[in-house]
């Protein structure tokens, strides 16, 4: 089986080789447009303070209700205050609530999920029930109240709450993947070996695991930003701090709908294009992972071009297609008993 | 009925586990808006309100933690989830009753719709795959990343304020009274229309690209290569041995999604000031009216569980193996 020299050769591979087939997944076109969308977020989220050419609180009763116009790029709000100065300082909250539930979310995910997958009998099942109860339970009507509790809450505190309420999906994966894993030769090989649990876990299936991460990892991010938009939205979380959805509220609540379309279009825009942007690296995930994914659609218009019909497609495609050696592994681990990645949200 | 079994257990854990949560929530916060409260309406509440509130909330701290779990319990077995407090102390179970069957009605029609269409969209896409038909994805993949109450907010502006041709708001007219005569669904459905094409339209994404995913896998598979060979029409190719086997994970997603569709189609009844749970829990939130809040969670939650079981009974239905064995 494939599985066992390719696992060995990356263990054995230069430490340079095996950090940049940790990124394999992301080497694609679609998880490159999404990554730059992330990153040009993520650069402004940083920067944003210095460049915003306002103070997004600053007043200006001269130029009230204004459409976009030169000195006010994306025109201002009831009070004058400039919306693009507030949704360049608005990104900081919501990158940052997004990447910390994700990474909390994530570690709890990994830590769940791989354990209890690795483990047998009943610590396998109770925490395989714990994140079962997780995924049922509503989040968000808990976080609307764990979160109104609060009279100021931090940023932190709401990655927190997002990541408790997120990680489900993504143990439930892991879960899957590992117990596949863990019965796979190459595993059997290193415990016969005497490896300790550490290096099983850590060299041996951490790799073949860390698409699923990856993804999993979307999946928080993606819902986290969701979320915290909508919290703000709502008005749960202080309205004074400057996220995408606080502007909405505010928009909203000074019925700019539908008129002033400046006021409201653009936050809502950056949402769905970082959402978007998510999207596409997780699409890039999946057909690293799944690579009948990734030829599908080229096979079938090859198929076409030579002049078969589409049905004919489906029947010689098994034959004549041998799927690229990237993902083979990983698709061999699909066809057990994984359930697919990312398409829990 | 081993698997039956290990499902009963579950969800009887998972009813357990919301309900302990339910009880820890406002011993774990800090302040105390309901002896506040108490304090500022002295007289008008009954003293059998003010003993069922602290046994929700965890003010009779004179009994030891598993005494208030117990008393607790006792108060749920009797339908007693506590007095809202800005809906004039009535009872939290009346107030949710009257809100519910709008969300069910709603949020459920609205989720099975776009299950179904999604579905249906992907297996077709799936099937044509490489054709003109993918420009789909693109498309569902913008739509499901757009906030729910933001695509809320656009469409009332659209089809309510500017172009007038659906209700802005609530469920049915203010001049009718309910009756189970034609004036008055129609109008219901009339006034429905609007939040459920947006429920639609956000989580319509997400079902076409699972199931044009697993079909793409699913159709790679040496059945599918048999089915053909024998000469079976295209048509039941796609429907009985593709789709069939395709559509099972969407339909374990599709349980386990449920928390996250509900959680945002409550937004949806916040923008579109529907009756149901959602907007209610707003209410109670900008109210600090805590019993409604914890009991429209605890409703929400069973709510959940229940449409669970019933996912888990089609896909029982549709997979001979669960019926056998354990399958996920």
């Amino acid at each position: 089986m494939s599985t066992l020299t390719g696992t060995i050769a990356t263990a054995e591979a230069p430490r340079s080789k095996r950090f940049s087939e940790a990124f394999a997944m992301f080497r694609n076109g679609k998880s490159v447009v999404g990554l730059v969308i992330l990153a040009f977020f993520g650069v402004l989220a940083i920067v944003g303070p210095w460049i915003a050419p306002y103070d997004p609180n600053a007043i200006d009763l001269e130029a009230r209700n204004s459409p976009p116009s030169p000195t006010h790029w994306l025109g201002t709000t009831h009070l004058g205050q400039d919306i693009l100065s507030q949704i360049i300082i608005g990104s900081r909250d919501v990158m940052f609530v997004g990447f910390a539930a994700g990474v909390i979310g994530t570690l709890i995910a990994v830590l769940v999920g791989v354990t209890s997958g690795y483990l047998k009998g009943f610590g396998s099942e109770a925490l395989s029930a714990l994140s079962n109860v997780f995924l049922v339970i509503p989040g968000l009507p808990l976080i609307i109240i764990i979160t109104s509790n609060f009279d100021d809450p931090s940023m932190l505190l709401i990655a927190v709450v997002l990541a408790i309420t997120g990680w489900a999906w993504g143990a439930r994966v892991l879960r899957a993947q590992t117990m596949s894993l863990r019965n796979r030769d190459f595993v059997q090989a290193a415990r016969a070996n005497g490896e300790p649990l550490w290096r099983i876990i850590g060299v041996e299936m951490l790799p073949n695991l860390m698409a699923i991460i990856a993804s999993s990892f979307v999946g928080t991010v993606t819902a986290a930003i969701l979320t915290q938009t909508t919290l703000a939205f709502v008005g749960v979380t202080p309205i004074t701090r400057w996220n995408w959805g606080t502007i909405l509220f505010w928009a909203q609540s000074q019925n700019a709908f539908p008129e002033r379309w400046w006021w409201y279009l653009p936050a809502g825009l950056c949402i769905a294009l970082v959402g978007t942007g998510l999207a596409l690296v997780n699409f890039g995930i999946d057909e690293y992972v799944n690579p009948r994914l990734r030829s599908a659609g080229k096979r079938a218009r090859a198929l076409r071009r030579k002049g078969f019909t589409q049905a004919d497609a489906t029947v010689v495609a098994p034959l004549g297609a041998v799927p690229p050696s990237a993902g083979e592994d990983a698709a061999d681990a699909r066809e057990d008993d994984a359930p697919r990645v990312g398409t829990g949200a | 009925m081993r698997f039956l079994l290990r499902r009963a257990v579950f969800y009887l854990f998972t009813l357990w586990a919301a309900i302990t949560i339910n009880f820890f929530l406002p011993r774990f916060m800090k302040g105390d808006p309901i002896t506040a409260y108490l304090a500022r309406n002295q007289g008008k509440v009954s003293p059998e309100a003010i003993e069922s509130l602290k046994v929700l909330f965890g003010l009779n701290t004179d009994r030891p933690l598993w005494q208030q779990y117990l008393d607790y319990w006792g108060l749920l077995l009797q339908g007693d989830l506590g007095r809202s407090l800005s809906k004039g102390l009535a009872p939290v179970s009346e107030v949710i009753a009257d809100a519910l069957p709008w969300t069910v009605g709603l949020v459920g029609i609205a989720t099975l719709i776009s299950f179904f269409v999604g579905t249906s969209i992907g297996t077709y896409i799936g099937w044509r795959r490489g054709s003109r038909a993918e420009f789909v994805v693109p498309v569902a993949t913008f739509l499901s990343t757009v906030p729910y109450f933001w695509l809320g907010l656009i469409m009332i502006a659209l089809f309510s304020t500017t172009l007038g041709w659906f209700p802005a708001s609530h469920a049915y007219d203010k001049t009718l009274t309910p009756a189970l005569s034609w004036e008055f669904i129609s109008n219901v459905i009339y006034h429905g229309t609007l939040p459920a094409l947006t429920i639609v339209i956000t989580s319509l994404g997400g079902w076409i690209l699972g199931m044009r995913n697993m079909m793409i896998t699913v159709l790679d598979e040496d059945y599918i290569t048999v089915a053909q060979a024998k000469g079976l029409s295209p048509r039941r190719v796609v429907v009985n041995y593709a789709a069939r086997n395709a559509v099972l994970p969407q339909l374990s997603s599709f349980a386990l999604s449920l928390g996250f569709i509900v959680g945002g189609t409550l937004i949806m009844e916040m923008i579109f000031s529907y009756p149901g749970l959602g907007l209610r829990l707003f209410e109670a939130t900008l109210a600090k009216d805590y019993p409604l809040m914890q009991g429209i969670f605890l409703v929400i939650t069973l709510s959940v569980l229940v449409a669970n079981i019933i996912a888990d009974i089609a896909h029982a239905a549709l997979d001979p193996r669960t019926r056998q064995e354990e399958a996920l």
